[in-house]
């Protein structure tokens, strides 16, 4: 290897600045999987009887399913029985306002640049804070509720809301989906439930920010973002997750559904703890993503930045029911280290005149293993229906490794779909010609890997930027990213 | 402001600088001819810090400082310009974006003030009317998809906004019409002065038509074989470079 490629590993050896363990005293489960706990969970968050039923169906579906092996990632067996499916931190006593959220946890949040603390709060942004397998905050609610808007934790709409929960939690992504929406569906403990009315435009921007703090504990999210015909509504989620030497799991399933004209805007920066230099540790990231554009001209776009875990599996998708139904996926991936990523997407078009769009960018370093895999389906009735599919890989060093799966599979002959994919390397040419122009190498390669995701940046909300913008920087998107990333360091 | 002596360089173990000497004075322009593979890219690549390059022997000093001792970035920081053979496409960097955050990187480690927005999108636009670059490639990506005159146009739009102590120009000729020529050697002419050191680095006598040169230097095997005045690359252009090496060889 030349020194220029050595030069650039060392660069991109990140540190993990979100790897600090909150000491608290947690109520968690023993590790192991049966109907009991099913039950247990179901119990301790005090859910209606056809909620525990329906998990004891998908519980009972998974054990007869076996983990997919089709993907493009090698690691150990999981083994469910060594995972605590439920931790909980002990309240000190009764909560009853955020005054009384345990300070070490808002300290936690603080740490990591999220404040759920309304009066310090962004404007503009509310706030679910998921830690392990309980919301512990969501601010606010008050303000939101004002326009209708419903946001809080999903095991508190289960108790405020079970009608509009039961008619459409696992609508979009069945328990018999695959193997992991089985297991999140048999044992989800919590995330984030939204619901829009018809012709509102969701006054805030919406965020969940998920934490995973306890050993051996799995984080099994569900999210489930409801928009009524005519509404509007953005959505971000984050992730992150302390340093540990043993392998976690978090298998979520989020279900969007937009009815006509209603549009949802789902981005997601997941900084999961990616394990270390040599590949120890790190999360096992298994998540079921899908959206439904279940009305005409319903839009659903999905924007996500993948920089963490040691393992990422996931595909966000859409559904395109509706006639003139739009889809839209945007995605930046980084392995490097030892990490594997086999992501990518879906777009079903079953609507007429039904449109998706998809820009993937893979970025791999060091040892990373970056797949893309996508399909795009044109049902016989969807008439003109059109994708344009974009899928762009970059690699850094000459260890790493790039691959493309794209299937696409047309039934109707109007359709219009069109695949476009590079691989490109960070050269030496390139980084060569931006220090004899006075940048420092660092520099060089952020801005070489920035201006190759571009296009997905730029679908990122402002939210990112004000948070980076709180921090006092300017470009603040690519900035935030490379601090994530590593490749900057945090002031 | 510049001085090599007996400068010593090989590439995979081969030998491709043999004892090379060199001298510029600031306000001086240099220009090194040679036949292919003679070491011309070798030594302009050498001076700005390309790696890959071992230097086995001799010393380069830049304004007082043991040029080879510093960092690629840091030799440009100090005034060294290369314009390139062949520029380096940047995909989705932006073009402006790019040499603002060239000119500011300079800046900064030179202890002055970063140029700010306003005056820098002014000097750009007027900059590249100077140098006939259409003002929409400004907006694009650096380089990409640009033609070659564009390129080499582009090339010295960043010469001239970065002001350089020494500007050296790989082959710039190489691959241009008679009009992108001439804006090229107009841009290089307009950034002559007293302070300036500038090595022209050509394969053909022609660009020299138009950016006349203080010395010429004839490179071959690794050495200057030859040195004079502007008078030299006329008579190279007259009679080739065989009749020289032939010479040299006796």
């Amino acid at each position: 290897m030349s020194q220029t490629s050595r030069e650039m590993e060392a660069l991109i050896e990140a540190e993990y600045a979100q790897g600090f363990i909150t000491q608290i005293a947690s109520d968690t489960f023993p590790p192991g999987l049966s109907e009991a706990v099913v039950r247990a969970i179901s119990e301790r968050k005090g859910e209606p009887e056809w909620m525990l039923e329906k998990r004891l169906q998908a519980y009972r579906h998974w054990l007869t399913m076996d983990p997919p092996e089709w993907a493009k990632i090698n690691h150990p067996a999981i083994d469910f029985q060594q995972i605590s499916y439920f931790s909980s931190p002990k309240p000190r006593e009764k909560l009853e306002s955020l005054d009384q959220v345990d300070p070490e946890i808002l300290a936690t949040y603080e740490k990591l640049g999220i404040s759920i603390d309304e009066q310090k709060a962004l404007a503009g942004v509310a706030v679910d804070a998921v830690f392990d397998s309980v919301s512990v905050a969501t601010t606010f609610r008050e303000r939101l509720a004002e326009s209708g808007v419903i946001f809080c934790a999903i095991s508190e709409a289960l108790r405020d809301y079970p009608d509009l929960v039961r008619q459409y939690i696992s609508s979009v992504v069945p328990y018999k989906d695959n193997f992991f929406a089985a297991l999140n569906s048999a044992v989800f403990s919590d995330g984030t439930f939204v619901y829009i009315p018809k012709g509102v435009r969701c006054p805030m921007e919406l965020s969940t920010y998920f934490r995973i703090n306890e050993a051996k504990t799995g984080q099994f999210e569900r999210t489930l973002i409801i928009a009524e015909a005519g509404s509007e509504v953005s959505y971000l989620e984050g992730c992150t997750a302390p340093m540990r030497d043993e392998n976690q799991l978090h298998a979520a399933v989020v279900e969007l559904v937009a009815m006509e004209d209603a549009k949802i805007k789902y981005s997601t920066v997941q900084n999961w703890y990616p394990g270390d230099q040599d590949g120890k540790g790190g999360i096992y990231n298994f998540v079921t993503k899908r959206g439904e554009c279940r009305g005409d001209r319903a839009h659903i776009s999905w924007t996500q930045v993948e920089t963490g875990s040691a393992v990422t599996w996931k595909y966000p998708s859409c559904i395109l029911r509706g006639k003139a139904s739009v889809g839209e996926f945007y995605s930046v991936a980084v392995t490097k280290g030892y990490q594997q990523a086999d992501t990518g997407t879906k777009m079903i078009h079953i609507g007429e005149d039904s449109r998706s769009t998809i820009v993937s960018k893979g970025i791999s370093a060091m040892h990373g293993s970056n797949a893309y895999r996508g399909l795009v389906r044109v049902a016989a009735k969807a008439e003109n229906a059109r994708n344009h599919t974009r899928c762009d890989s970059l690699l850094i060093g000459d260890r790493c490794a790039a691959h493309t799966f794209p299937y696409i599979e047309v039934k109707n002959p109007t359709a219009k779909v069109e695949h476009e994919a590079t691989t490109s390397k960070v050269s030496e040419d390139q980084l060569f010609y931006c220090r004899q122009r006075g940048l420092s190498e660092e520099d060089a390669v952020s801005m070489i890997i920035n201006g190759f995701c571009k296009e997905v940046f730029q679908e990122l909300p402002m939210e990112i930027e004000h948070q980076a913008v709180e921090r006092g920087k300017s470009d603040a998107k690519h900035k935030e990213f490379n601090r994530q990333c590593g490749w900057q360091r945090d002031p | 402001m510049l001085s090599i002596k007996n400068l010593t360089a090989s590439v995979d173990g081969k030998e491709i600088l043999r004892g090379l000497d060199l001298h510029v004075a600031p306000g001086e322009v240099h220009a090194i001819m040679g036949p292919n593979g003679s070491g011309k890219s070798t030594l302009a690549h050498i001076l700005s810090g390309r790696e890959g390059y071992d230097v086995t022997g001799g010393e380069v000093e830049y304004l007082g400082q043991d040029l080879l001792q510093l960092e690629t970035e840091e030799r440009a920081q100090q005034g060294i310009f290369l314009a390139m053979q062949y520029p380096v496409e940047l995909p989705g960097v932006n073009n402006m974006t790019f040499l603002s955050e060239s000119m500011n990187a300079i800046r900064k480690a030179q202890g002055r003030a970063e140029i700010d927005t306003l005056s820098f999108m002014k000097l750009v636009k007027q900059k590249a009317r100077q140098v006939k670059l259409d003002e929409k490639l400004l907006k694009r990506s650096v380089n990409a998809g640009f033609s070659g005159g564009e390129k080499k146009r582009n090339e010295i739009l960043q010469m001239t906004m970065l002001e350089p102590k020494l500007a050296i120009l790989d082959e710039t000729d190489s691959g241009l019409d008679i009009d992108a020529l001439r804006t090229v050697a107009d841009g290089v002419n307009q950034l002559r002065s007293a302070e300036r050191g500038m090595i022209v680095v050509t394969h053909y006598q022609r660009l020299l038509d138009y950016i006349e040169p203080d010395r010429v230097h004839v490179l071959a095997h690794g050495r200057i074989v030859r040195s004079g005045g502007k008078e030299l690359a006329l008579e190279l252009e007259a009679r080739g470079y065989g009749w020289l090496l032939d010479e040299v060889a006796a």
